[in-house]
């Protein structure tokens, strides 16, 4: 196995990711996109956490921090998008213009 | 390298297969014009993701990825889904934008861009093998990362607290 692999494969996920958030329209869907590209993000800490053969094992101590922080993500995402469902009746990101002129 | 060297190891099949079924799973994730079936097709990319960290030898974040993201995270998207009433029949005009070009092209863009960079810098630098149990990094955990990792329990707190705050319906 080669390192270039994982992060090949990472970057792949990562650009779909991409793709997602931006043209998807359901704010739920937005955070699914977010999730596969924070998937990425993990897939290349754990790779080059192998690579560097490090002692303190870091890439997988913050590929574990990276899953706790997008679980709060996730549950502070939906809180918001319950939010403005209720007030706007519509989770669709395109007709959030609340805050523009 | 050469491709043949390459798939000459099995490990590097075993590789290919679940690549191939996570990038196929995160595609349909993205463009599934059925809200649910994005949902359950992002089990089968985290779940490819943990075959890989076992495969990189981190059993422990591979179990925490299934229990944390099968487990917990998707669970909470379906619920996200019931509750926010997305259509969950086929409804092509709905889900996503008029415009998928400018979408695609940023994306193609980002890994060219990501993908020339790795290949020039690591070329075929091998992995070496080894496997961290899930003792190490307990040990790593609860020593040189303690003070990180009650940061991020802190974190996790507030974003409870910050969750059930926002989802709560105002006492009029």
């Amino acid at each position: 196995m080669i390192v270039n692999q994982f992060l090949v494969l990472a970057a792949l996920l990562f650009s779909i990711g991409i793709y997602g958030v931006l043209v998807r329209r359901n704010a739920v869907l937005v955070l699914l996109s977010i999730e596969l590209m924070l998937t990425a993000v993990n897939i290349n800490l754990v790779a080059f956490g192998q690579y560097l053969q490090d002692a303190l094992v870091s890439g997988q101590v913050f590929a574990l921090f990276v899953i706790t922080v997008a679980a709060a993500e996730v549950g502070i995402g939906l809180a918001i998008v319950i939010l403005i469902f209720r007030n706007r009746s519509s989770a669709n990101v395109d007709e959030l213009d609340l805050l523009k002129w | 390298m050469q491709f043949t060297d390459w798939i000459a190891d099995a490990r590097n099949i075993v590789f290919l297969v679940i690549a191939l079924a996570m990038v196929g799973a995160a595609v349909m994730v993205v463009t599934s014009r059925n809200v649910i079936h994005a949902a359950l097709m992002l089990v089968v990319a985290l779940a490819g993701s943990a075959a890989l960290f076992l495969m990189l030898g981190a059993e422990f974040v591979a179990w925490t990825m299934v229990l944390v993201y099968i487990g917990a995270v998707v669970v909470l998207f379906l619920f996200g889904i019931m509750i926010t009433r997305a259509p969950t029949k086929a409804d092509p005009v709905r889900l996503d934008h008029k415009h998928r070009w400018p979408a695609l092209l940023v994306a193609l863009g980002t890994f060219a861009a990501m993908a020339t960079v790795t290949t020039l810098a690591f070329e075929d630098a091998a992995l070496p093998d080894g496997v961290a149990r899930a003792g190490d990094i307990g040990d790593v955990l609860f020593d040189r990362f303690v003070i990180p990792f009650e940061v991020v329990s802190f974190v996790l707190l507030a974003a409870l607290i910050g969750g059930i705050v926002l989802a709560r319906k105002d006492p009029e």
